[in-house]
């Protein structure tokens, strides 16, 4: 199961102006490489998340610095870079009635897009999805996109 | 097994105990008057001569004094010695208009000592003990006042100060500290460093137990020091006016002795300065009986408070002052409702997931007056998840509702942006320009 789950990196942040660059600078300096980002803001504080090539150097090196961080297995649905790719990943997951916490997606160079999700119950969308045939990709895809 | 410093005096009965305060008492009104003009000028005023103080009860009948009254007598009018007789002077650090110098007698700092060591005694300090003096040394008493207590008793003191905290740690350990004085805040700060070194106190460390004092804390604060640091948390008492930190409690933890035989205190009603009964919570006033070069009648000091003159478990008759629960002078007036940092602190401390660090900023918009409590969100809280995260700000939110009767604005924020501080805190921003 390992190989189809990604760590995903999430930083807790106060929404205010210099924050971001603050924590890009540790993650440029520990030659981190981010391969998906997204800030989800609420208020006056938001939550950083990202998949990155080396997970572990990151959340040591953030948490260091002094930022709130945690790890969370997130997964990596391929989808093919075509309208309803997406529709059809939402159907599978809604008609087995697992709940996407949140999402995000960016479309890679293999002409493929890649759907990073958090769902509430990881291990049943992992089998859903394999029986549907869809791709999740692990860590070591990751490193190579 | 209980020790004492001086069990004859602290067990006497109480009966024998009001009758040396009754002594003390007659004669410090008289000396007062006859070695100070400004308490002859008080009472003349007043229209009390010391003839008139016969017994305890007489007391209420003495005019009070106040910070304000050292204040206007700076620096040295309200003096009973002449210079040459002062071995030493503290001075308060004068951030709210002038400073207050207290001055002392070779006797007063003996007292002042011996309360101390009937105090760490009482928290089994002793001999085998290594105290290490995290109290600022300087004007302030914190420091020399513990650091004289803890050579007192036999233990050896560290007089490390506040602050360079990475090498407060090193010494602990390579000293083997078992007792450790300072604010509370500073303390928690310590802990921080300790967890950041890899350390914790138990394993690394000889610390048995901590004499917190010079800010108020609650009792929930005390509950997360113990469980988290696995030391004895202790509140000691006393300010600089008084001489310094002079309390504590003793082992059984449930209110500071109060040492009758050197100082008689009342609780009154702060606003018609009536004295209230045992029990009921009012303002702290306090007599000292013994000090030599500045002695004080009915001093108000501002600390809200309820005496139990109950005798207490390890045998003391002393009457004990039940944990300061915060000054007249911290309350704050939010939206016409008067709201005490320690009550928040309290509230906020009962909620696991919010961490010792916290601040209370005041702000007016338009005509309203706001409370922003800034509460840090630690590793162990952190939810990646935003809506958990929220519902810890409607839960800190609605436990503040629910005590003080005020909506505040719970705003979550990165560990270590609220100020770390190496003597009190401060707790309270007030930001309102009225």
């Amino acid at each position: 199961m390992e190989n189809k789950m990604i760590k995903q990196i999430s930083v807790f942040a106060e929404n205010k102006p210099a924050r971001l660059e603050k924590m890009t600078e540790i993650l440029k300096l520990a030659n981190i490489n981010i391969r998906a980002f997204t800030i989800a803001e609420a208020g006056d504080f938001g939550v950083l998340r990202m998949v990155v090539d080396k997970p572990d150097i990151a959340h040591r090196q953030l948490n260091e610095a002094g930022f709130t961080v945690s790890e969370t297995d997130v997964l990596g649905v391929e989808m093919s870079d075509s309208p309803g790719a997406l529709h059809e990943i939402a159907h599978i997951l809604g008609s087995n009635n697992i709940n996407v916490d949140y999402a995000y997606a960016f479309v890679t160079a293999t002409q493929k897009a890649l759907l990073i999700i958090r769902v509430d119950n990881i291990s049943n969308a992992i089998a859903v999805l394999g029986n549907a045939g869809v791709a999740l990709i692990g860590m070591k895809e990751v490193e190579k996109i | 097994m209980t020790d004492y410093w001086d069990p004859l005096i602290e067990r006497m009965p109480v009966d024998e105990l009001k009758k040396v305060q009754e002594e003390k008492l007659v004669q410090l009104v008289n000396y007062v008057y006859n070695h100070s003009p400004f308490y002859k000028k008080r009472f003349d005023k007043a229209g009390i001569s010391p003839d008139d103080i016969r017994s305890l009860a007489d007391i209420t009948r003495l005019p009070f004094t106040t910070k304000q009254d050292l204040r206007d007598t700076y620096p040295t009018g309200m003096f009973c010695v002449p210079q040459k007789m002062i071995v030493r002077y503290h001075a308060s650090s004068g951030t709210t208009g002038k400073p207050i110098v207290v001055g002392y007698t070779q006797n007063d700092i003996k007292e002042w000592t011996i309360s101390l060591s009937r105090a760490l005694t009482s928290i089994g300090v002793g001999r085998e003990d290594v105290v290490q003096v995290g109290y600022g040394y300087g004007l302030f008493t914190g420091g020399l006042g513990l650091h004289y207590g803890a050579e007192m008793v036999g233990a050896s003191a560290i007089p490390t100060s506040s602050g360079n905290t990475e090498r407060q740690i090193e010494l602990m350990q390579d000293l083997g500290s078992t007792v450790i004085a300072c604010t509370p805040s500073y303390f928690l700060y310590m802990s921080e460093v300790v967890n950041k070194l890899g350390l914790n106190f138990k394993d690394d460390t000889k610390l048995k137990c901590g004499v917190f004092g010079a800010e108020p804390w609650s009792q929930e604060m005390r509950q997360r020091i113990e469980t988290q640091t696995e030391i004895k948390a202790y509140d000691i008492f006393g300010t600089s006016e008084i001489s310094g930190p002079l309390f504590t409690e003793c082992t059984y933890q449930d209110g500071i002795h109060i040492w009758a035989d050197q100082f008689l205190i009342e609780v009154i009603d702060p606003k018609t300065g009536e004295q209230l009964p045992d029990g009921e919570r009012g303002e702290l006033v306090v007599t000292t009986l013994v000090k030599e070069a500045l002695p004080l009648i009915r001093y108000r000091i501002g600390d809200l408070t309820v005496i139990n003159s109950e005798p207490c478990k390890c045998g003391r008759t002393h009457p004990r002052i039940m944990r300061i629960l915060g000054r007249t002078d911290d309350m704050i007036i939010v939206r016409g409702i008067n709201v005490f940092p320690g009550q928040v602190e309290a509230v906020l401390l009962t909620i696991p997931e919010v961490a010792e660090h916290y601040q209370l900023i005041i702000d007016r918009m338009g005509e309203l007056d706001t409370m922003t409590v800034q509460v840090e969100v630690t590793k162990d809280v952190f939810s990646d998840k935003i809506s958990d995260l929220m519902r810890l700000e409607k839960k800190v939110g609605k436990s503040l509702k629910t005590v003080l009767n005020l909506s505040a604005k719970v705003e979550l924020v990165e560990p270590g942006t609220i100020p770390r501080s190496m003597g009190k805190a401060q707790r309270v921003i007030d930001k309102r320009k009225i």
